[in-house]
């Protein structure tokens, strides 16, 4: 009756969201009086899968298998229903990310337990066991009752604190016992350009609006998010004009992101911009209009010309990063 | 080929959520009811498929689980150029018994691509898709910037971590579509509204599928904290705010 968290790796190593999903899963295992399993597909280092222990991992699973080198959501599905089947967890949690909403509404299927994604803390009730998300693209909160036996669960991105709860751990590996042709999704070439992080999974994310003039301007906008590992997004007018690719479009029809940091730069901040990216932790605004709808939405604000705050705010930055 | 794409009615994004009086649902007065503007997407990209010959695309099937209320959505769908429509009977009453109802209809009239927008803009789930594929045990792919039928295969394109990938997939399989997919939603001409009219429309009665999960209520979203305002001179308290108090970096 453990509690199952799937703990995702990007070429081996866990990131935040995998240490924020492994203390939520333990808050959670706490609350039923029982242990938190964590699963790892893929090939990770023991010394990577002891760092679920600090926060509370009472159980590893080490599951390789060289088919499962790219994301197939059916083969995925495959080796954490086996698990469950065999471990029969009450809860399994999952990030609401990329990979949590491809896999997380089959599991669902498929063992027949309720889902609720995107959820952005503890159970508020246990008995009918209820969890509250955000909905609405952030404009209401709902409390969600799951009816099943088993529960799935999605954890939104950056809504839980890290907490280490050190736990002695075993690390036990697990074949994944793939029949022959289970891989249906064939991945054909693999483009990647290093330093360009996902913007769907970026943990800081830095934008730029129609305040930024002119595409000749972005060079600022690229040199932030070079020193602080962000992922570049835009709004759409940005996108629309052709100034930036369309993939960092955030907004309505655009990419949904929840970062721990989005920083916008010449962005007025309207509903549609807004409701992709409600979610983030912090916003930063920097406009010209002290009445843009940005500042009803951000945390921190400057009334001011973004090209002119962007060298400042960059040599700040690099003086605390080089400290 | 036969694309089936999945609708969902959704308040416009400008309106402003009321609850009903016990704060367990939506207060409907006054909503503006729109296509849930990821699935315009889809559906955007669906019409482009089946303007290319080389991708012998048959026919575009829209889809919703709803009440008759939707119908004016599903209509507009097909003013913006769906072959035919279906509206299966029924409140979509959670995910897991929305992706059943069409589920069925998927295996009753076979469909090769299936696509679904990554979210619908009221529940923000990006359930219905993924849940689709596994109780018909067929492939899906999410986070799906392009998708296109190349010498009768599909290829598509993902994003992931630095990157994309390029990857195959046999058919039938769910496409769960995000932006890059395309540009802009067609908007409907008066041509299109007027053909509409007289394109099908097949209503559904559900079957037996179970709910999985309740709403047991809605709550407005906490008063934030009002932005603290920095004076453009002084950067530097900008950053020390994001290093100590948020603890950003």
């Amino acid at each position: 009756m453990s509690v199952l968290v799937f703990t995702e790796n990007w070429d081996g190593k866990f990131k935040k969201l995998s240490f924020e999903l492994v203390s939520y899963a333990s808050d959670l295992a706490g609350m039923l009086g029982t242990g938190v399993t964590a699963v790892s597909i893929g090939r990770v280092e023991q010394v990577e899968l002891k760092k679920l222990a600090e926060y509370g991992a009472s159980r590893i699973i080490d599951v390789r298998d060289e088919a499962l080198t790219g994301l197939d959501n059916q083969a995925y599905t495959q080796v954490i229903a086996d698990l469950a089947e065999k471990e029969k967890p009450s809860v399994l949690v999952i990030s609401n990310n990329n990979t949590g909403k491809a896999i997380a509404p089959r599991l669902s299927v498929r063992l027949k337990a309720g889902l609720v994604s995107g959820i952005i803390g503890l159970p508020v009730s246990l008995n009918p066991f209820t969890v509250r998300k955000k909905v609405f693209s952030g404009k209401a909160i709902v409390r969600m009752e799951i009816k099943s036996p088993v529960k799935v669960l999605t954890l939104s991105q950056n809504s839980y604190e890290l907490k280490k709860a050190e736990k002695e751990t075993a690390i036990e590996s697990d074949g994944a016992k793939l029949s022959p042709g289970s891989i249906k999704t064939l991945i054909s070439k693999v483009e990647k350009q290093t330093g360009r992080i996902i913007l769907t999974d970026a943990d800081i994310v830095i934008s730029g609006g129609r305040g930024m003039k002119s595409p000749a301007n972005w060079g600022p906008l690229e040199e932030l998010a070079g020193i602080l590992d962000a992922a570049l997004a835009c709004s759409r007018p940005v996108s629309d004009e052709g100034w930036r690719p369309h993939e960092e479009h955030t907004g309505q029809t655009g990419k949904i992101i929840a970062p721990n940091l989005y920083m916008t730069f010449g962005i007025s901040g309207a509903i549609q911009h807004l409701a992709g990216v409600s979610s983030s932790k912090f916003i930063v605004a920097v406009n010209t209009d002290k009445d843009a709808p940005i500042f009803e939405a951000a945390d921190y604000g400057i009334v001011g010309d973004a090209l002119k705050v962007l060298p400042e705010l960059i040599r700040e930055i690099k003086t605390i990063k080089t400290q | 080929m036969k694309i089936l794409v999945c609708i969902s009615n959704v308040p416009d994004t400008t309106t402003k959520i009321r609850f009903t009086t016990d704060n367990n649902s939506i207060d409907t007065t006054g909503i503006q009811w729109i296509i849930n503007p990821w699935d315009e997407l889809a559906l955007t990209r669906a019409l482009q498929m089946k303007e290319d010959p080389a991708m012998s695309i048959e026919s575009i099937t829209v889809i919703n689980v709803g009440s008759t209320g939707t119908e004016p959505t599903l209509r507009k769908a097909l003013a913006i150029g769906a072959d035919n429509a279906i509206r299966i009977n029924a409140e979509p009453t959670d995910a897991y018994f929305t992706a059943g109802q069409i589920a069925r209809v998927i295996q009753q009239k076979s469909f090769d691509i299936i696509i679904c927008g990554i979210e619908s803009s009221d529940h923000n789930g990006s359930s219905v898709g993924g849940m689709i594929a596994e109780f018909l045990e067929i492939p899906s792919v999410s986070a799906v910037s392009s998708l296109a039928v190349d010498q009768n295969k599909i290829r598509i394109h993902r994003d992931i971590d630095g990157g994309r990938e390029e990857l195959t997939v046999p058919v039938p399989f769910v496409a769960v579509v995000q932006k890059g997919i395309a540009k802009e939603p067609r908007i409907p001409a008066m041509r299109g509204i007027m053909m509409a009219r007289q394109k099908p429309m097949e209503v559904m009665q559900p079957e037996d599928v179970p709910c999985m999960t309740n709403i047991a209520g809605y709550e407005s979203i906490p008063a934030k904290t009002p932005c603290k305002m920095i004076d453009p001179g002084d950067v530097r308290q900008l950053v020390q705010l994001l290093q100590n108090e948020a603890r950003v970096f």
